[in-house]
């Protein structure tokens, strides 16, 4: 039984994290001996869909009508689980995306499935066992939880599986099933992208300042820092709380997760509701004044000083640096 | 307007997280249990949604007795009654079949839940209730106005936001910003005491999940110090031995 993929778009591209999701899905089919059937719903070009074969994908199903266009919770997960149970498919794997996560649950009773949300490592399969690594306690650690359906739905943490080339066939079908009406009664009115900014969830880079930077007014070489890096701001609770930056920026315990590969704390004293969302993170760098903060306790490299005299001079090396390249 | 907001007991969020029984149990020793913060929001928005005798907000949750000083404080926050399923929290998918049984014959206008829960970080109940009751859900909202028989729903997406207009009834998944976490006052301390609290039994269902051992994340190394003065060394540091620009 074939391996399902949900290849999501942004505007009709396959981001990173999707290329990521997709070369997962097929190394489970590899374990499982088995192909790898990636589907993708909206306007995507014939040449995005092509690069889905080059990560593994032995088959395209490409579902492209008007009424889809956009993503519709209900509508979309109806058709992930019709095209599964077509393809006959007992894995269906997503990104643990926004959209992701509202898909996974609704698939996931469509197939009487057990789910794994937030997975970041490879299923262990062996008999009838089959078990998968999620994150839990908002970072604080991992569970190993057991599908114990027939059916199993997996949501992969984005940056936490490396994206592998692995050429397959990729053959693109048009692929289409008839949405009950009441599968579009919720309906986008408006979709805002700032485009000029790296997406906190996907950045492989993460600057992030705290109430160390004393106010919103002082936010401008943190985005500097940011913009030289292709990373993206973050911050910790107080400061959104207190309306300095907006509340997608804040990494912590009640806001969002992040596993970048670099996570650059500035101002930040490093409580424990903050470290547990960071605790994913390849790399951490701490800036902060107090070499008493908990913060140092889990960086991999620290500066102690003033953010006010350490960060200039560190645009000023990545200018350096960058200029050298 | 009827709302049912679906509550999770959890522990605090300054909890060190630890384990027992080989890592196969959460040590919830001296572990203070807490609303989930996420479920403080969806609860806020009811009462603000509500407020002035615009309707009534009911509280849900799956749990044993040990739950209920979470539920009170539900109700002192302003819940108007609430709802305990007297059964432990399996999983997503037992929690979700549990509340739509009860919601099916109860018609609620809105449901909401928060984002996720602060120990298992799931996000399924949402979607699994839209699903059983064939319903809209949308998973992560930062902003829910009321506009007639349809609601305003502002949704997170990578980079941005998605704007939809969702006809009544629906499930919603609450994150910050939809509303400012509300503090009981005494009146509502008070009052909460004598507010119905309502105990059902759950039904029997099969259950899809189940986590077998826990891990905390491998210790981090010591950590390297860079002069203040010299701080752009880091940039050097970071690019031929951490390897991560």
């Amino acid at each position: 039984m074939p391996v399902l993929i949900y290849a999501e778009n942004a505007e009709g591209k396959f981001k990173k994290s999707i290329f990521e999701a997709v070369s997962y899905a097929r190394a489970i089919a590899d374990q499982t001996n088995t192909n790898l059937v990636a589907i993708s719903i909206g306007d995507v070009s014939a040449d995005q869909l092509g690069a889905l074969g080059k990560y593994g994908a032995e088959k395209v199903l490409n579902v492209s009508n008007a009424q889809l266009k956009n993503f519709v919770n209900q509508a979309y997960a109806s058709v992930i689980a019709a095209a599964a149970k077509k393809e006959g498919a007992d894995i269906v794997v997503l990104s643990n995306s926004f959209s992701g996560r509202g898909l996974a649950p609704r698939i996931a009773v469509k197939l009487e499935a057990g789910v794994a949300d937030g997975a970041v490592s490879l299923p262990e399969i062996s008999g009838d066992k089959f078990t998968v690594k999620k994150t839990a306690f908002s970072g604080k650690a991992f569970a190993t939880v057991q599908l114990t359906s027939a059916n199993k739905v997996i949501a992969l943490v984005p940056n936490s599986y490396q994206v592998v080339e692995k050429a397959a066939a990729g053959t693109v079908e048009d692929f289409s099933v008839e949405n009950k009406e009441s599968d579009f009664k919720a309906m986008v009115k408006e979709i805002v992208r700032s485009t000029d900014k790296v997406s906190l969830p996907d950045a492989e880079i993460v600057v992030s300042g705290g109430r160390g930077l004393k106010g919103p007014e002082n936010w401008g070489m943190v985005e500097e820092l940011a913009d030289l890096l292709g990373a993206a701001t973050a911050c910790s609770k107080p400061v959104s709380d207190a309306g300095w930056r907006p509340h997608s920026e804040h990494v912590g315990q009640t806001g969002i997760a992040v596993s970048p590969n670099l996570y650059i704390a500035i101002g930040i004293s490093g409580a424990i509701q903050h470290l547990a969302g960071i605790s994913s993170s390849k790399v951490i760098v701490a800036i902060n004044k107090d070499p008493e903060a908990p913060i140092f306790k889990v960086a991999d490299y620290g500066i102690v000083g003033d953010a006010f005299e350490v960060v200039p001079q560190l645009i000023a090396a990545v200018k350096e640096y960058k200029a050298s390249a | 307007m009827k709302i049912l907001v679906c509550i999770s007991n959890v522990p605090d969020t300054t909890t060190k997280i630890t384990f027992t029984d080989n890592n196969t149990q959460f040590n919830t020793n001296g572990v203070q249990f807490i609303l989930n913060p996420y479920d403080e929001i969806a609860l806020s928005r009811a009462i603000e949604l509500t407020e002035g005798g615009k309707g009534t907000v009911t509280v849900i949750n799956v749990g044993e007795v040990s739950t209920e000083a979470t539920i009170r404080k539900a109700l002192a926050i302003g819940a108007d009654d609430a709802v305990r399923i007297n059964a432990k929290p399996h999983d997503a998918w037992f929690v979700a079949y549990q509340i739509a049984q009860y919601a099916k014959q109860n018609a609620f206008d809105l449901i909401l839940t928060g984002r996720e829960s602060i120990d298992y970080n799931g996000s399924k109940v949402a979607g699994m209730l839209g699903e059983l009751l064939d319903i809209p859900s949308v998973s992560i909202i930062k902003k829910l106005d009321v506009d007639g028989d349809k609601a305003i729903v502002e949704r997170e997406i990578e980079g941005g936001k998605e704007v939809l207009v969702i006809p009544f009834p629906f499930v919603a998944g609450t994150a910050e910003g939809v509303a400012e976490p509300k503090i009981p006052n005494m009146r509502g301390i008070m009052s909460a005491r004598t507010k119905p609290l309502n105990v059902i039994e759950p039904v029997e269902v099969k259950t899809s999940s189940e986590i077998i051992s826990y891990e905390t994340p491998a210790p981090r190394g010591q950590v390297k110090l860079v002069p203040a003065d010299d701080s752009g060394k880091l940039i050097g540091l970071l690019h031929t031995e951490a390897r991560v620009i």
